[in-house]
């Protein structure tokens, strides 16, 4: 065994034998243990568990690399999936947690006094949790496979039981307290390489400042302003302006990650675990500085990858690499088809251009910025196993939030709350154990086995979650007179709209060759793309909500006194039962 | 009007004050405004292109922290913090 695998598989197995111990520390004795972890979770605590939570295998090994080459138009990943938190904290979670219930689609059963607006947000909920959970299992398994030759299906199974050890013994106990360990790891493990590459290029180690700084090789010239220029010398659009489709697409794509975000299940349930309203505002603060740190160091690794890359194959103006003396990284992803060389004119030399037909780097993954990132500019060993088990720790904290998201509206809201109301506190334990275990089967079974759609499964995600869910939440607070009725309506109608969108666009259920409008940029609604939808759905969901309201009446007496009694913090106790 | 209904109020609007600057910073000086902010420079960062990737997100996390101390003292001000 090499040094760079012996180091990989101490920083992988050490960081899960951590996160066993802490299980077995940390195991779930009551449902509200299970659910809300007993509700005595400190907001720095939280605010880390909820960082682990969202910051999924997408924030850890994609963004970077979209950032990379989308230049100024990655913008709407940074904004829209920091931006969301800022209407958590003030739109939703001090008064759901004031509220005092186990889920979310409970909520909006108490609120909007429906059952079937309850088994509307269950279906949003499992659908959205559902899909995004198929992106951490191919996560588990690209890490595995990438960095410690393991069969990818064999990576998965290592996952699926990792997880099942913790998040079913735990519940959502042992998840925040592995999740916390978990934000550590990935942390760590993310800013250390950018701050030795940041040191590299400018000679400043705060990757934040190295973006704008002066490269350090004695030439006085900015590092942006001359990636600015070797991208646009090959044709390239210029990395800090390229905009993406247009200013109204980004804006639109920008605020349904917000609203997303702030719908999102998962991390809303977070919230409940913490003792009080103050509490609950205080971790989103929290919450933010964690994820913060990782992405406003995100544009560094991004552009600086990109540099590096760019420097790597055309070291200076018509001067490109040889093929023969490429470096031992390019030999090393070319085996896994992340990237991928075609000698098109035949001198041996590696073009690196905008034009395709001339391009001979056929493809460069996206992912391959982060993962390949340290080995590019060749740091030591440690570093890479570093990034292995960073990755992991990103996606297997992500995938048990998820999983304890759709158990609880499960074993909660459906069996206990719809089906089988006498159900006792340790038959309910039980069933959450059990479904936890189906629904991990479930998603290794998907990760196995990725549908046709997976691909454009983040964008149904939150699509659904800005759509439907966020709309429902804003409007039980902030609209005292919403009758239940006219919820539901609104939910229906901003899924269906946005659904409609994404299927005639991407095929129905994403099955190729089923989009009746195609995928071209012509037919886009005023030129926004499917992925950023979700914003308008919400519009919708709120005009469909708003119309129905008036003309069904306002919410009955009880149901408005219950919206004043969450808008004040007086009375809180912990997340309970009943 | 009663105690309950001044406090609610006041906080919204605290938060559509904290939502206008949410709007302005991201949105504003990172989306539409971003051509125009692009001629002003700090270090190698284009001023519109900065608000993007960094200045939105420090403004994000100030905002939230701002609200809570804010809302801390209105608890207090109008008597309705938990016990």
């Amino acid at each position: 065994m090499d040094e760079l695998k012996l180091y990989t598989n101490i920083a992988v197995f050490g960081s899960f034998a951590l996160y066993f111990g802490i299980a077995w520390w940390a195991r779930a004795r009551t449902t509200s243990d299970f659910y809300v972890a007993g509700g005595g979770i400190t907001p720095v605590q939280n605010g880390m568990a909820i960082g682990a939570d969202w910051m999924s295998a997408a924030s850890f090994i994609s963004m970077a690399g979209l950032i990379a080459f989308l230049g100024y138009g990655g913008s709407v990943f940074l904004m829209g999936w920091t931006g969301g938190y800022v209407l958590l904290a003030m739109l939703l979670a001090p008064y759901m947690r004031k509220h005092g219930k186990f889920t979310v689609p409970e909520f909006i059963y108490d609120r909007f006094y429906s059952k079937s607006a309850r088994i509307v947000a269950v279906v949003c909920l499992i659908i959205a949790s559902l899909t995004y959970i198929i992106g951490q299992m191919k996560g588990v398994g690209v890490a595995f496979s990438r960095f410690l030759e393991v069969e990818y299906d064999l990576g998965i199974y290592i996952g699926m039981v990792v997880v099942w050890v913790y998040a079913v013994l735990g519940g959502m106990k042992g998840i925040t307290y592995t999740q916390i360990a978990q934000y550590c790891v990935l942390i760590f493990a993310y800013t250390i390489p950018a701050v030795f590459i940041s040191l590299q290029l400018t000679g400043n180690p705060i990757p934040q400042l190295g973006l704008g700084s002066t490269l350090a090789d004695g030439s006085g010239v900015y590092l942006l302003d001359k990636l600015d220029l070797v991208v646009t010398d090959l044709g390239f659009k210029e990395y800090t302006t390229d905009n993406m489709g247009g200013t109204l697409n980004m804006f639109a794509y920008t605020l349904s990650l917000m609203i997303g975000t702030a719908g999102l299940p998962h991390v809303i349930m977070r919230f409940f675990t913490v003792p009080s309203v103050k509490a609950a505002r205080a971790s989103a603060g929290y919450a933010l500085v964690f994820i913060a740190l990782l992405y406003t160091v995100a544009p560094a690794v991004g552009a600086m990858a990109r540099f590096n890359l760019m420097n790597t194959i055309v070291p200076a103006a018509g001067e490109n690499l040889a093929y023969s003396e490429r470096p031992q990284w390019f030999k090393d992803w070319e085996k896994t088809g992340l990237l991928k060389f075609e000698d098109k004119n035949g001198d041996g030399k590696i073009q690196y251009v905008a034009d395709t037909k001339t391009n001979e780097m056929v493809k460069v993954d996206q992912d391959i910025m982060v993962l390949a990132n340290p080995a590019i500019a060749n740091l030591p060993n440690w570093v890479i196993a570093l990034v292995a088990a960073g990755g992991l720790a990103a996606a297997l904290s992500t995938a048990a939030g998820l999983l304890l998201a759709i158990s609880s509206s499960i074993s909660h809201d459906l069996m206990k709350g719809v089906f089988k109301p006498d159900l006792s506190e340790k038959d309910e334990l039980l069933a959450g154990r059990v479904v936890m275990t189906i629904s991990i089967i479930v998603a290794g079974y998907l990760g196995l086995h990725p549908p046709g759609f997976a691909a454009g499964t983040v964008a149904l995600a939150f699509g659904l979650a800005a759509s439907s869910i966020f709309p429902a939440l804003m409007m039980g607070i902030f609209a005292k007179k919403m009758n239940g009725q006219a919820a539901v309506w609104g939910m229906v109608s901003g899924i269906g709209i946005t659904m409609l969108y994404v299927f005639q666009h991407k095929g129905i259920m994403f099955i190729p060759g089923t989009s009746f409008l195609g995928g071209m940029e012509a037919n886009w609604f005023f030129g926004i793309s499917p992925n950023a939808f979700g914003s308008v759905g919400a519009l919708v969901n709120f005009a469909v909500a708003f119309a129905v309201g008036k003309a069904t009446g306002p919410a009955p007496a009880h149901i408005q006194q219950l919206v004043e009694n969450f808008r004040i913090p007086k009375g809180a106790v912990a997340a309970h039962e009943h | 009007m009663d105690n309950n209904t001044s406090y609610w109020r006041e906080n919204l609007r605290l938060i559509f004050i904290c939502l206008a600057i949410w709007f302005v910073v991201s949105y504003g000086f990172g989306l539409l405004l971003v051509e125009q902010l692009n001629a002003i420079r700090i270090g190698g960062y284009k001023l519109g292109f900065w608000f993007a990737q960094q200045g939105s997100i420090y403004t994000f996390v100030g905002l939230i922290f701002w609200y809570s101390s804010q809302m801390n003292k209105l608890d207090k001000k109008y008597d309705v913090e938990e016990s």
